[in-house]
């Protein structure tokens, strides 16, 4: 069911701005459309909580990955209630890739105000910059510290 | 002027305006519930923003994960929210079940299903003790929850040999079964339970002072707390009927007859009452497992898994509805014994995302008590 959703998102998005699907389902965006594809499936189809965000470093295929879990929550409420939810609950998985050198992704803030401590988080983590973030600032580690503990070359002896 | 013209004119008082004093709270601090500090700008007593400081427990857990097998990220689970093991162990162990292919017995799921609702019974137990602390009965209210949190540490001492740190499931299902005295000693606490929700109801339910404190006080609305993705009770008491034991129907849930019930105001009274009113649910849930537990043949507990698992590569999400809301575990593996990411979804954390919205405008001594009835823990927060 997430896959009809998704299918209708590809048609809305200009061509090219699927990059890859994956065998789950999973669809990899160019960053540059992920804005428009949030708007669109919180606003027409329902998808209004977005779970967990979290950064892959594939260091031996270059990029950094974010990858985004998302859910209906009002439809899941009609499940709850014991009414017919009107289309699919999720997860609806979608990424986004980055070059490893100044990896830049946009913020989805804006969309699901969920996102502002897990982009934080992620940044802090992995260094990735969230684009038009308010507040883009480390979470977990002091403003001082060098490095990013969860890439992969991070060698935390040295650090 | 006589005294009369006096007491007649009325006082023409201009607003006084002072200037903003930022006040540190924490990261010691008896009501912070661990090492959690915050930033708060006041105007007076009143409360104008806020910003919370984390990471004094930050352990980097995700990347310690990478450098052990699977099997080994199972005890380290325990010790991200160590009040409910037993609830984080059963997303993660989900995960990696998902991921490698792996069946788990009935018997087992009706195993985690009692060990998940005892957790959560114990948690709010404990959370509405504390929340009375928070707003100054110091220690007394948390001694009754602490009295029945003792009963539940029993029976998850019998069953895994460790009170707290339970480290109970397996991929596949259970580390052991259930000791034979174990059934006789979880009906009397299933039994005697709703005595004790009744007394705690009785002493704080229609309380003057704890109305008076919590009535109308960080009010979170609905759409608000949906978009900051907040779950569980706290999501629950703003009135959104979610819960992923509903939706998602994982392990034994979906053949379960339960209710699931919500606030209508969002404000902290209902936090406090959700989770009474979900303490009495939970025992309905726990009659039911025993129930089917009792129909299962005894030692089926774990599905054959390899001693060092190496799932195909891939990934998996899965969540369940721990008593703090939905903990999710996202795994990525690449065919290795160990993962290549393991990351913590943490309601913990992404609860506290709306805290500076919901105390803008209270006072300092309500900031304290809305922090405490959006319960959380720092070692999950922090990771």
């Amino acid at each position: 069911m997430t896959e009809e959703v998704l299918r209708r998102m590809e048609k809305v998005l200009p061509a090219g701005a699927i990059q890859e699907v994956q065998e789950n389902g999973a669809r990899v965006l160019s960053p540059e459309f992920l804005l428009e594809a949030g708007r669109y499936l919180r606003d027409e189809e329902g998808f209004d909580y977005l779970s967990n965000l979290s950064g892959v470093d594939w260091i031996e295929r270059g990029y950094f990955e974010v990858v985004y879990h998302l859910y209906a929550m009002r439809r899941g409420e009609r499940l709850v209630r014991g009414e017919a939810p009107d289309g699919p609950l999720g997860p609806l998985v979608l990424k986004v890739r980055a070059p490893r050198e100044d990896p830049r992704v946009p913020s989805v803030s804006a969309i699901w105000p969920s996102a502002l401590w897990q982009e934080r988080e992620t940044y802090d983590m992995l260094g990735i910059r969230f684009e038009g973030h308010p507040d883009l600032r480390r979470i977990y580690l002091w403003d001082e510290f060098e490095g990013h503990p969860l890439r992969k070359d991070y060698r935390p002896e040295e650090g | 002027m006589t005294q009369e013209e006096i007491l007649s004119t009325p006082l023409e008082v201009e607003e006084l305006e002072t200037e903003t004093v930022p006040l540190n709270v924490g990261p010691q601090h008896p009501s912070t519930h661990g090492v959690f500090r915050m930033v708060v700008k006041l105007q007076g007593e009143t409360v104008v923003d806020l910003d919370p400081v984390l990471g004094y427990l930050h352990r980097c857990q995700e990347k310690l994960a990478e450098g052990h097998t699977y099997l080994q990220s199972i005890p380290y689970t325990d010790r991200l929210d160590y009040v409910c093991a037993m609830t984080n162990n059963h997303p993660y162990v989900m995960a990696v079940e998902k991921l490698a292919g792996i069946e788990v017995p009935r018997r087992a799921e009706c195993i985690r299903v009692i060990m998940d609702e005892l957790t959560r019974i114990m948690n709010h137990a404990l959370l509405v003790g504390f929340l009375l602390n928070d707003m100054g009965a110091w220690l007394t209210p948390v001694q009754y929850g602490l009295r029945e949190r003792e009963k539940i540490l029993d029976l998850f001492e019998m069953a895994s040999g460790s009170r707290m740190m339970c480290n109970y499931m397996r991929f596949g299902g259970v580390a052991r079964d259930l000791p034979d005295d174990f059934l006789p000693l979880l009906q009397k606490v299933v039994d005697d339970f709703p005595g004790f929700i009744d007394e705690y109801e009785r002493l704080l339910t229609t309380n003057e002072i704890l109305m008076s404190r919590c009535k109308y006080v960080g009010i979170l609305p609905p759409d608000r707390a949906i978009a900051y993705g907040v779950t569980g009770p706290v999501l629950r008491a703003s009135g959104v009927a979610y819960d992923i034991r509903k939706v998602d129907r994982y392990s034994l849930y979906g053949e379960l007859d339960f209710d699931i019930p919500v606030g209508t105001v969002g404000d902290t009274y209902d936090r406090y009452l959700v989770r009474i009113y979900e303490m009495r649910q939970s025992i309905r849930i726990l009659r039911q497992a025993i129930e089917r537990l009792k129909e299962t043949p005894p030692g089926d507990i774990q599905s054959k898994v390899p001693k060092t698992l190496r799932p195909p590569a891939g990934e998996a999400y899965a969540r369940i509805e721990s008593p703090k809301g939905e903990l999710g575990f996202y795994i990525i593996s690449d065919g290795g014994e160990k993962p290549y990411r393991w990351r913590v979804r943490a309601p913990s954390f992404v609860n506290l995302t709306p805290l500076a919205e919901m105390c803008r405008g209270h006072k300092v001594a309500d900031l304290i008590i809305i922090f405490g009835s959006i319960d959380i823990t720092m070692a999950e927060v922090d990771r």
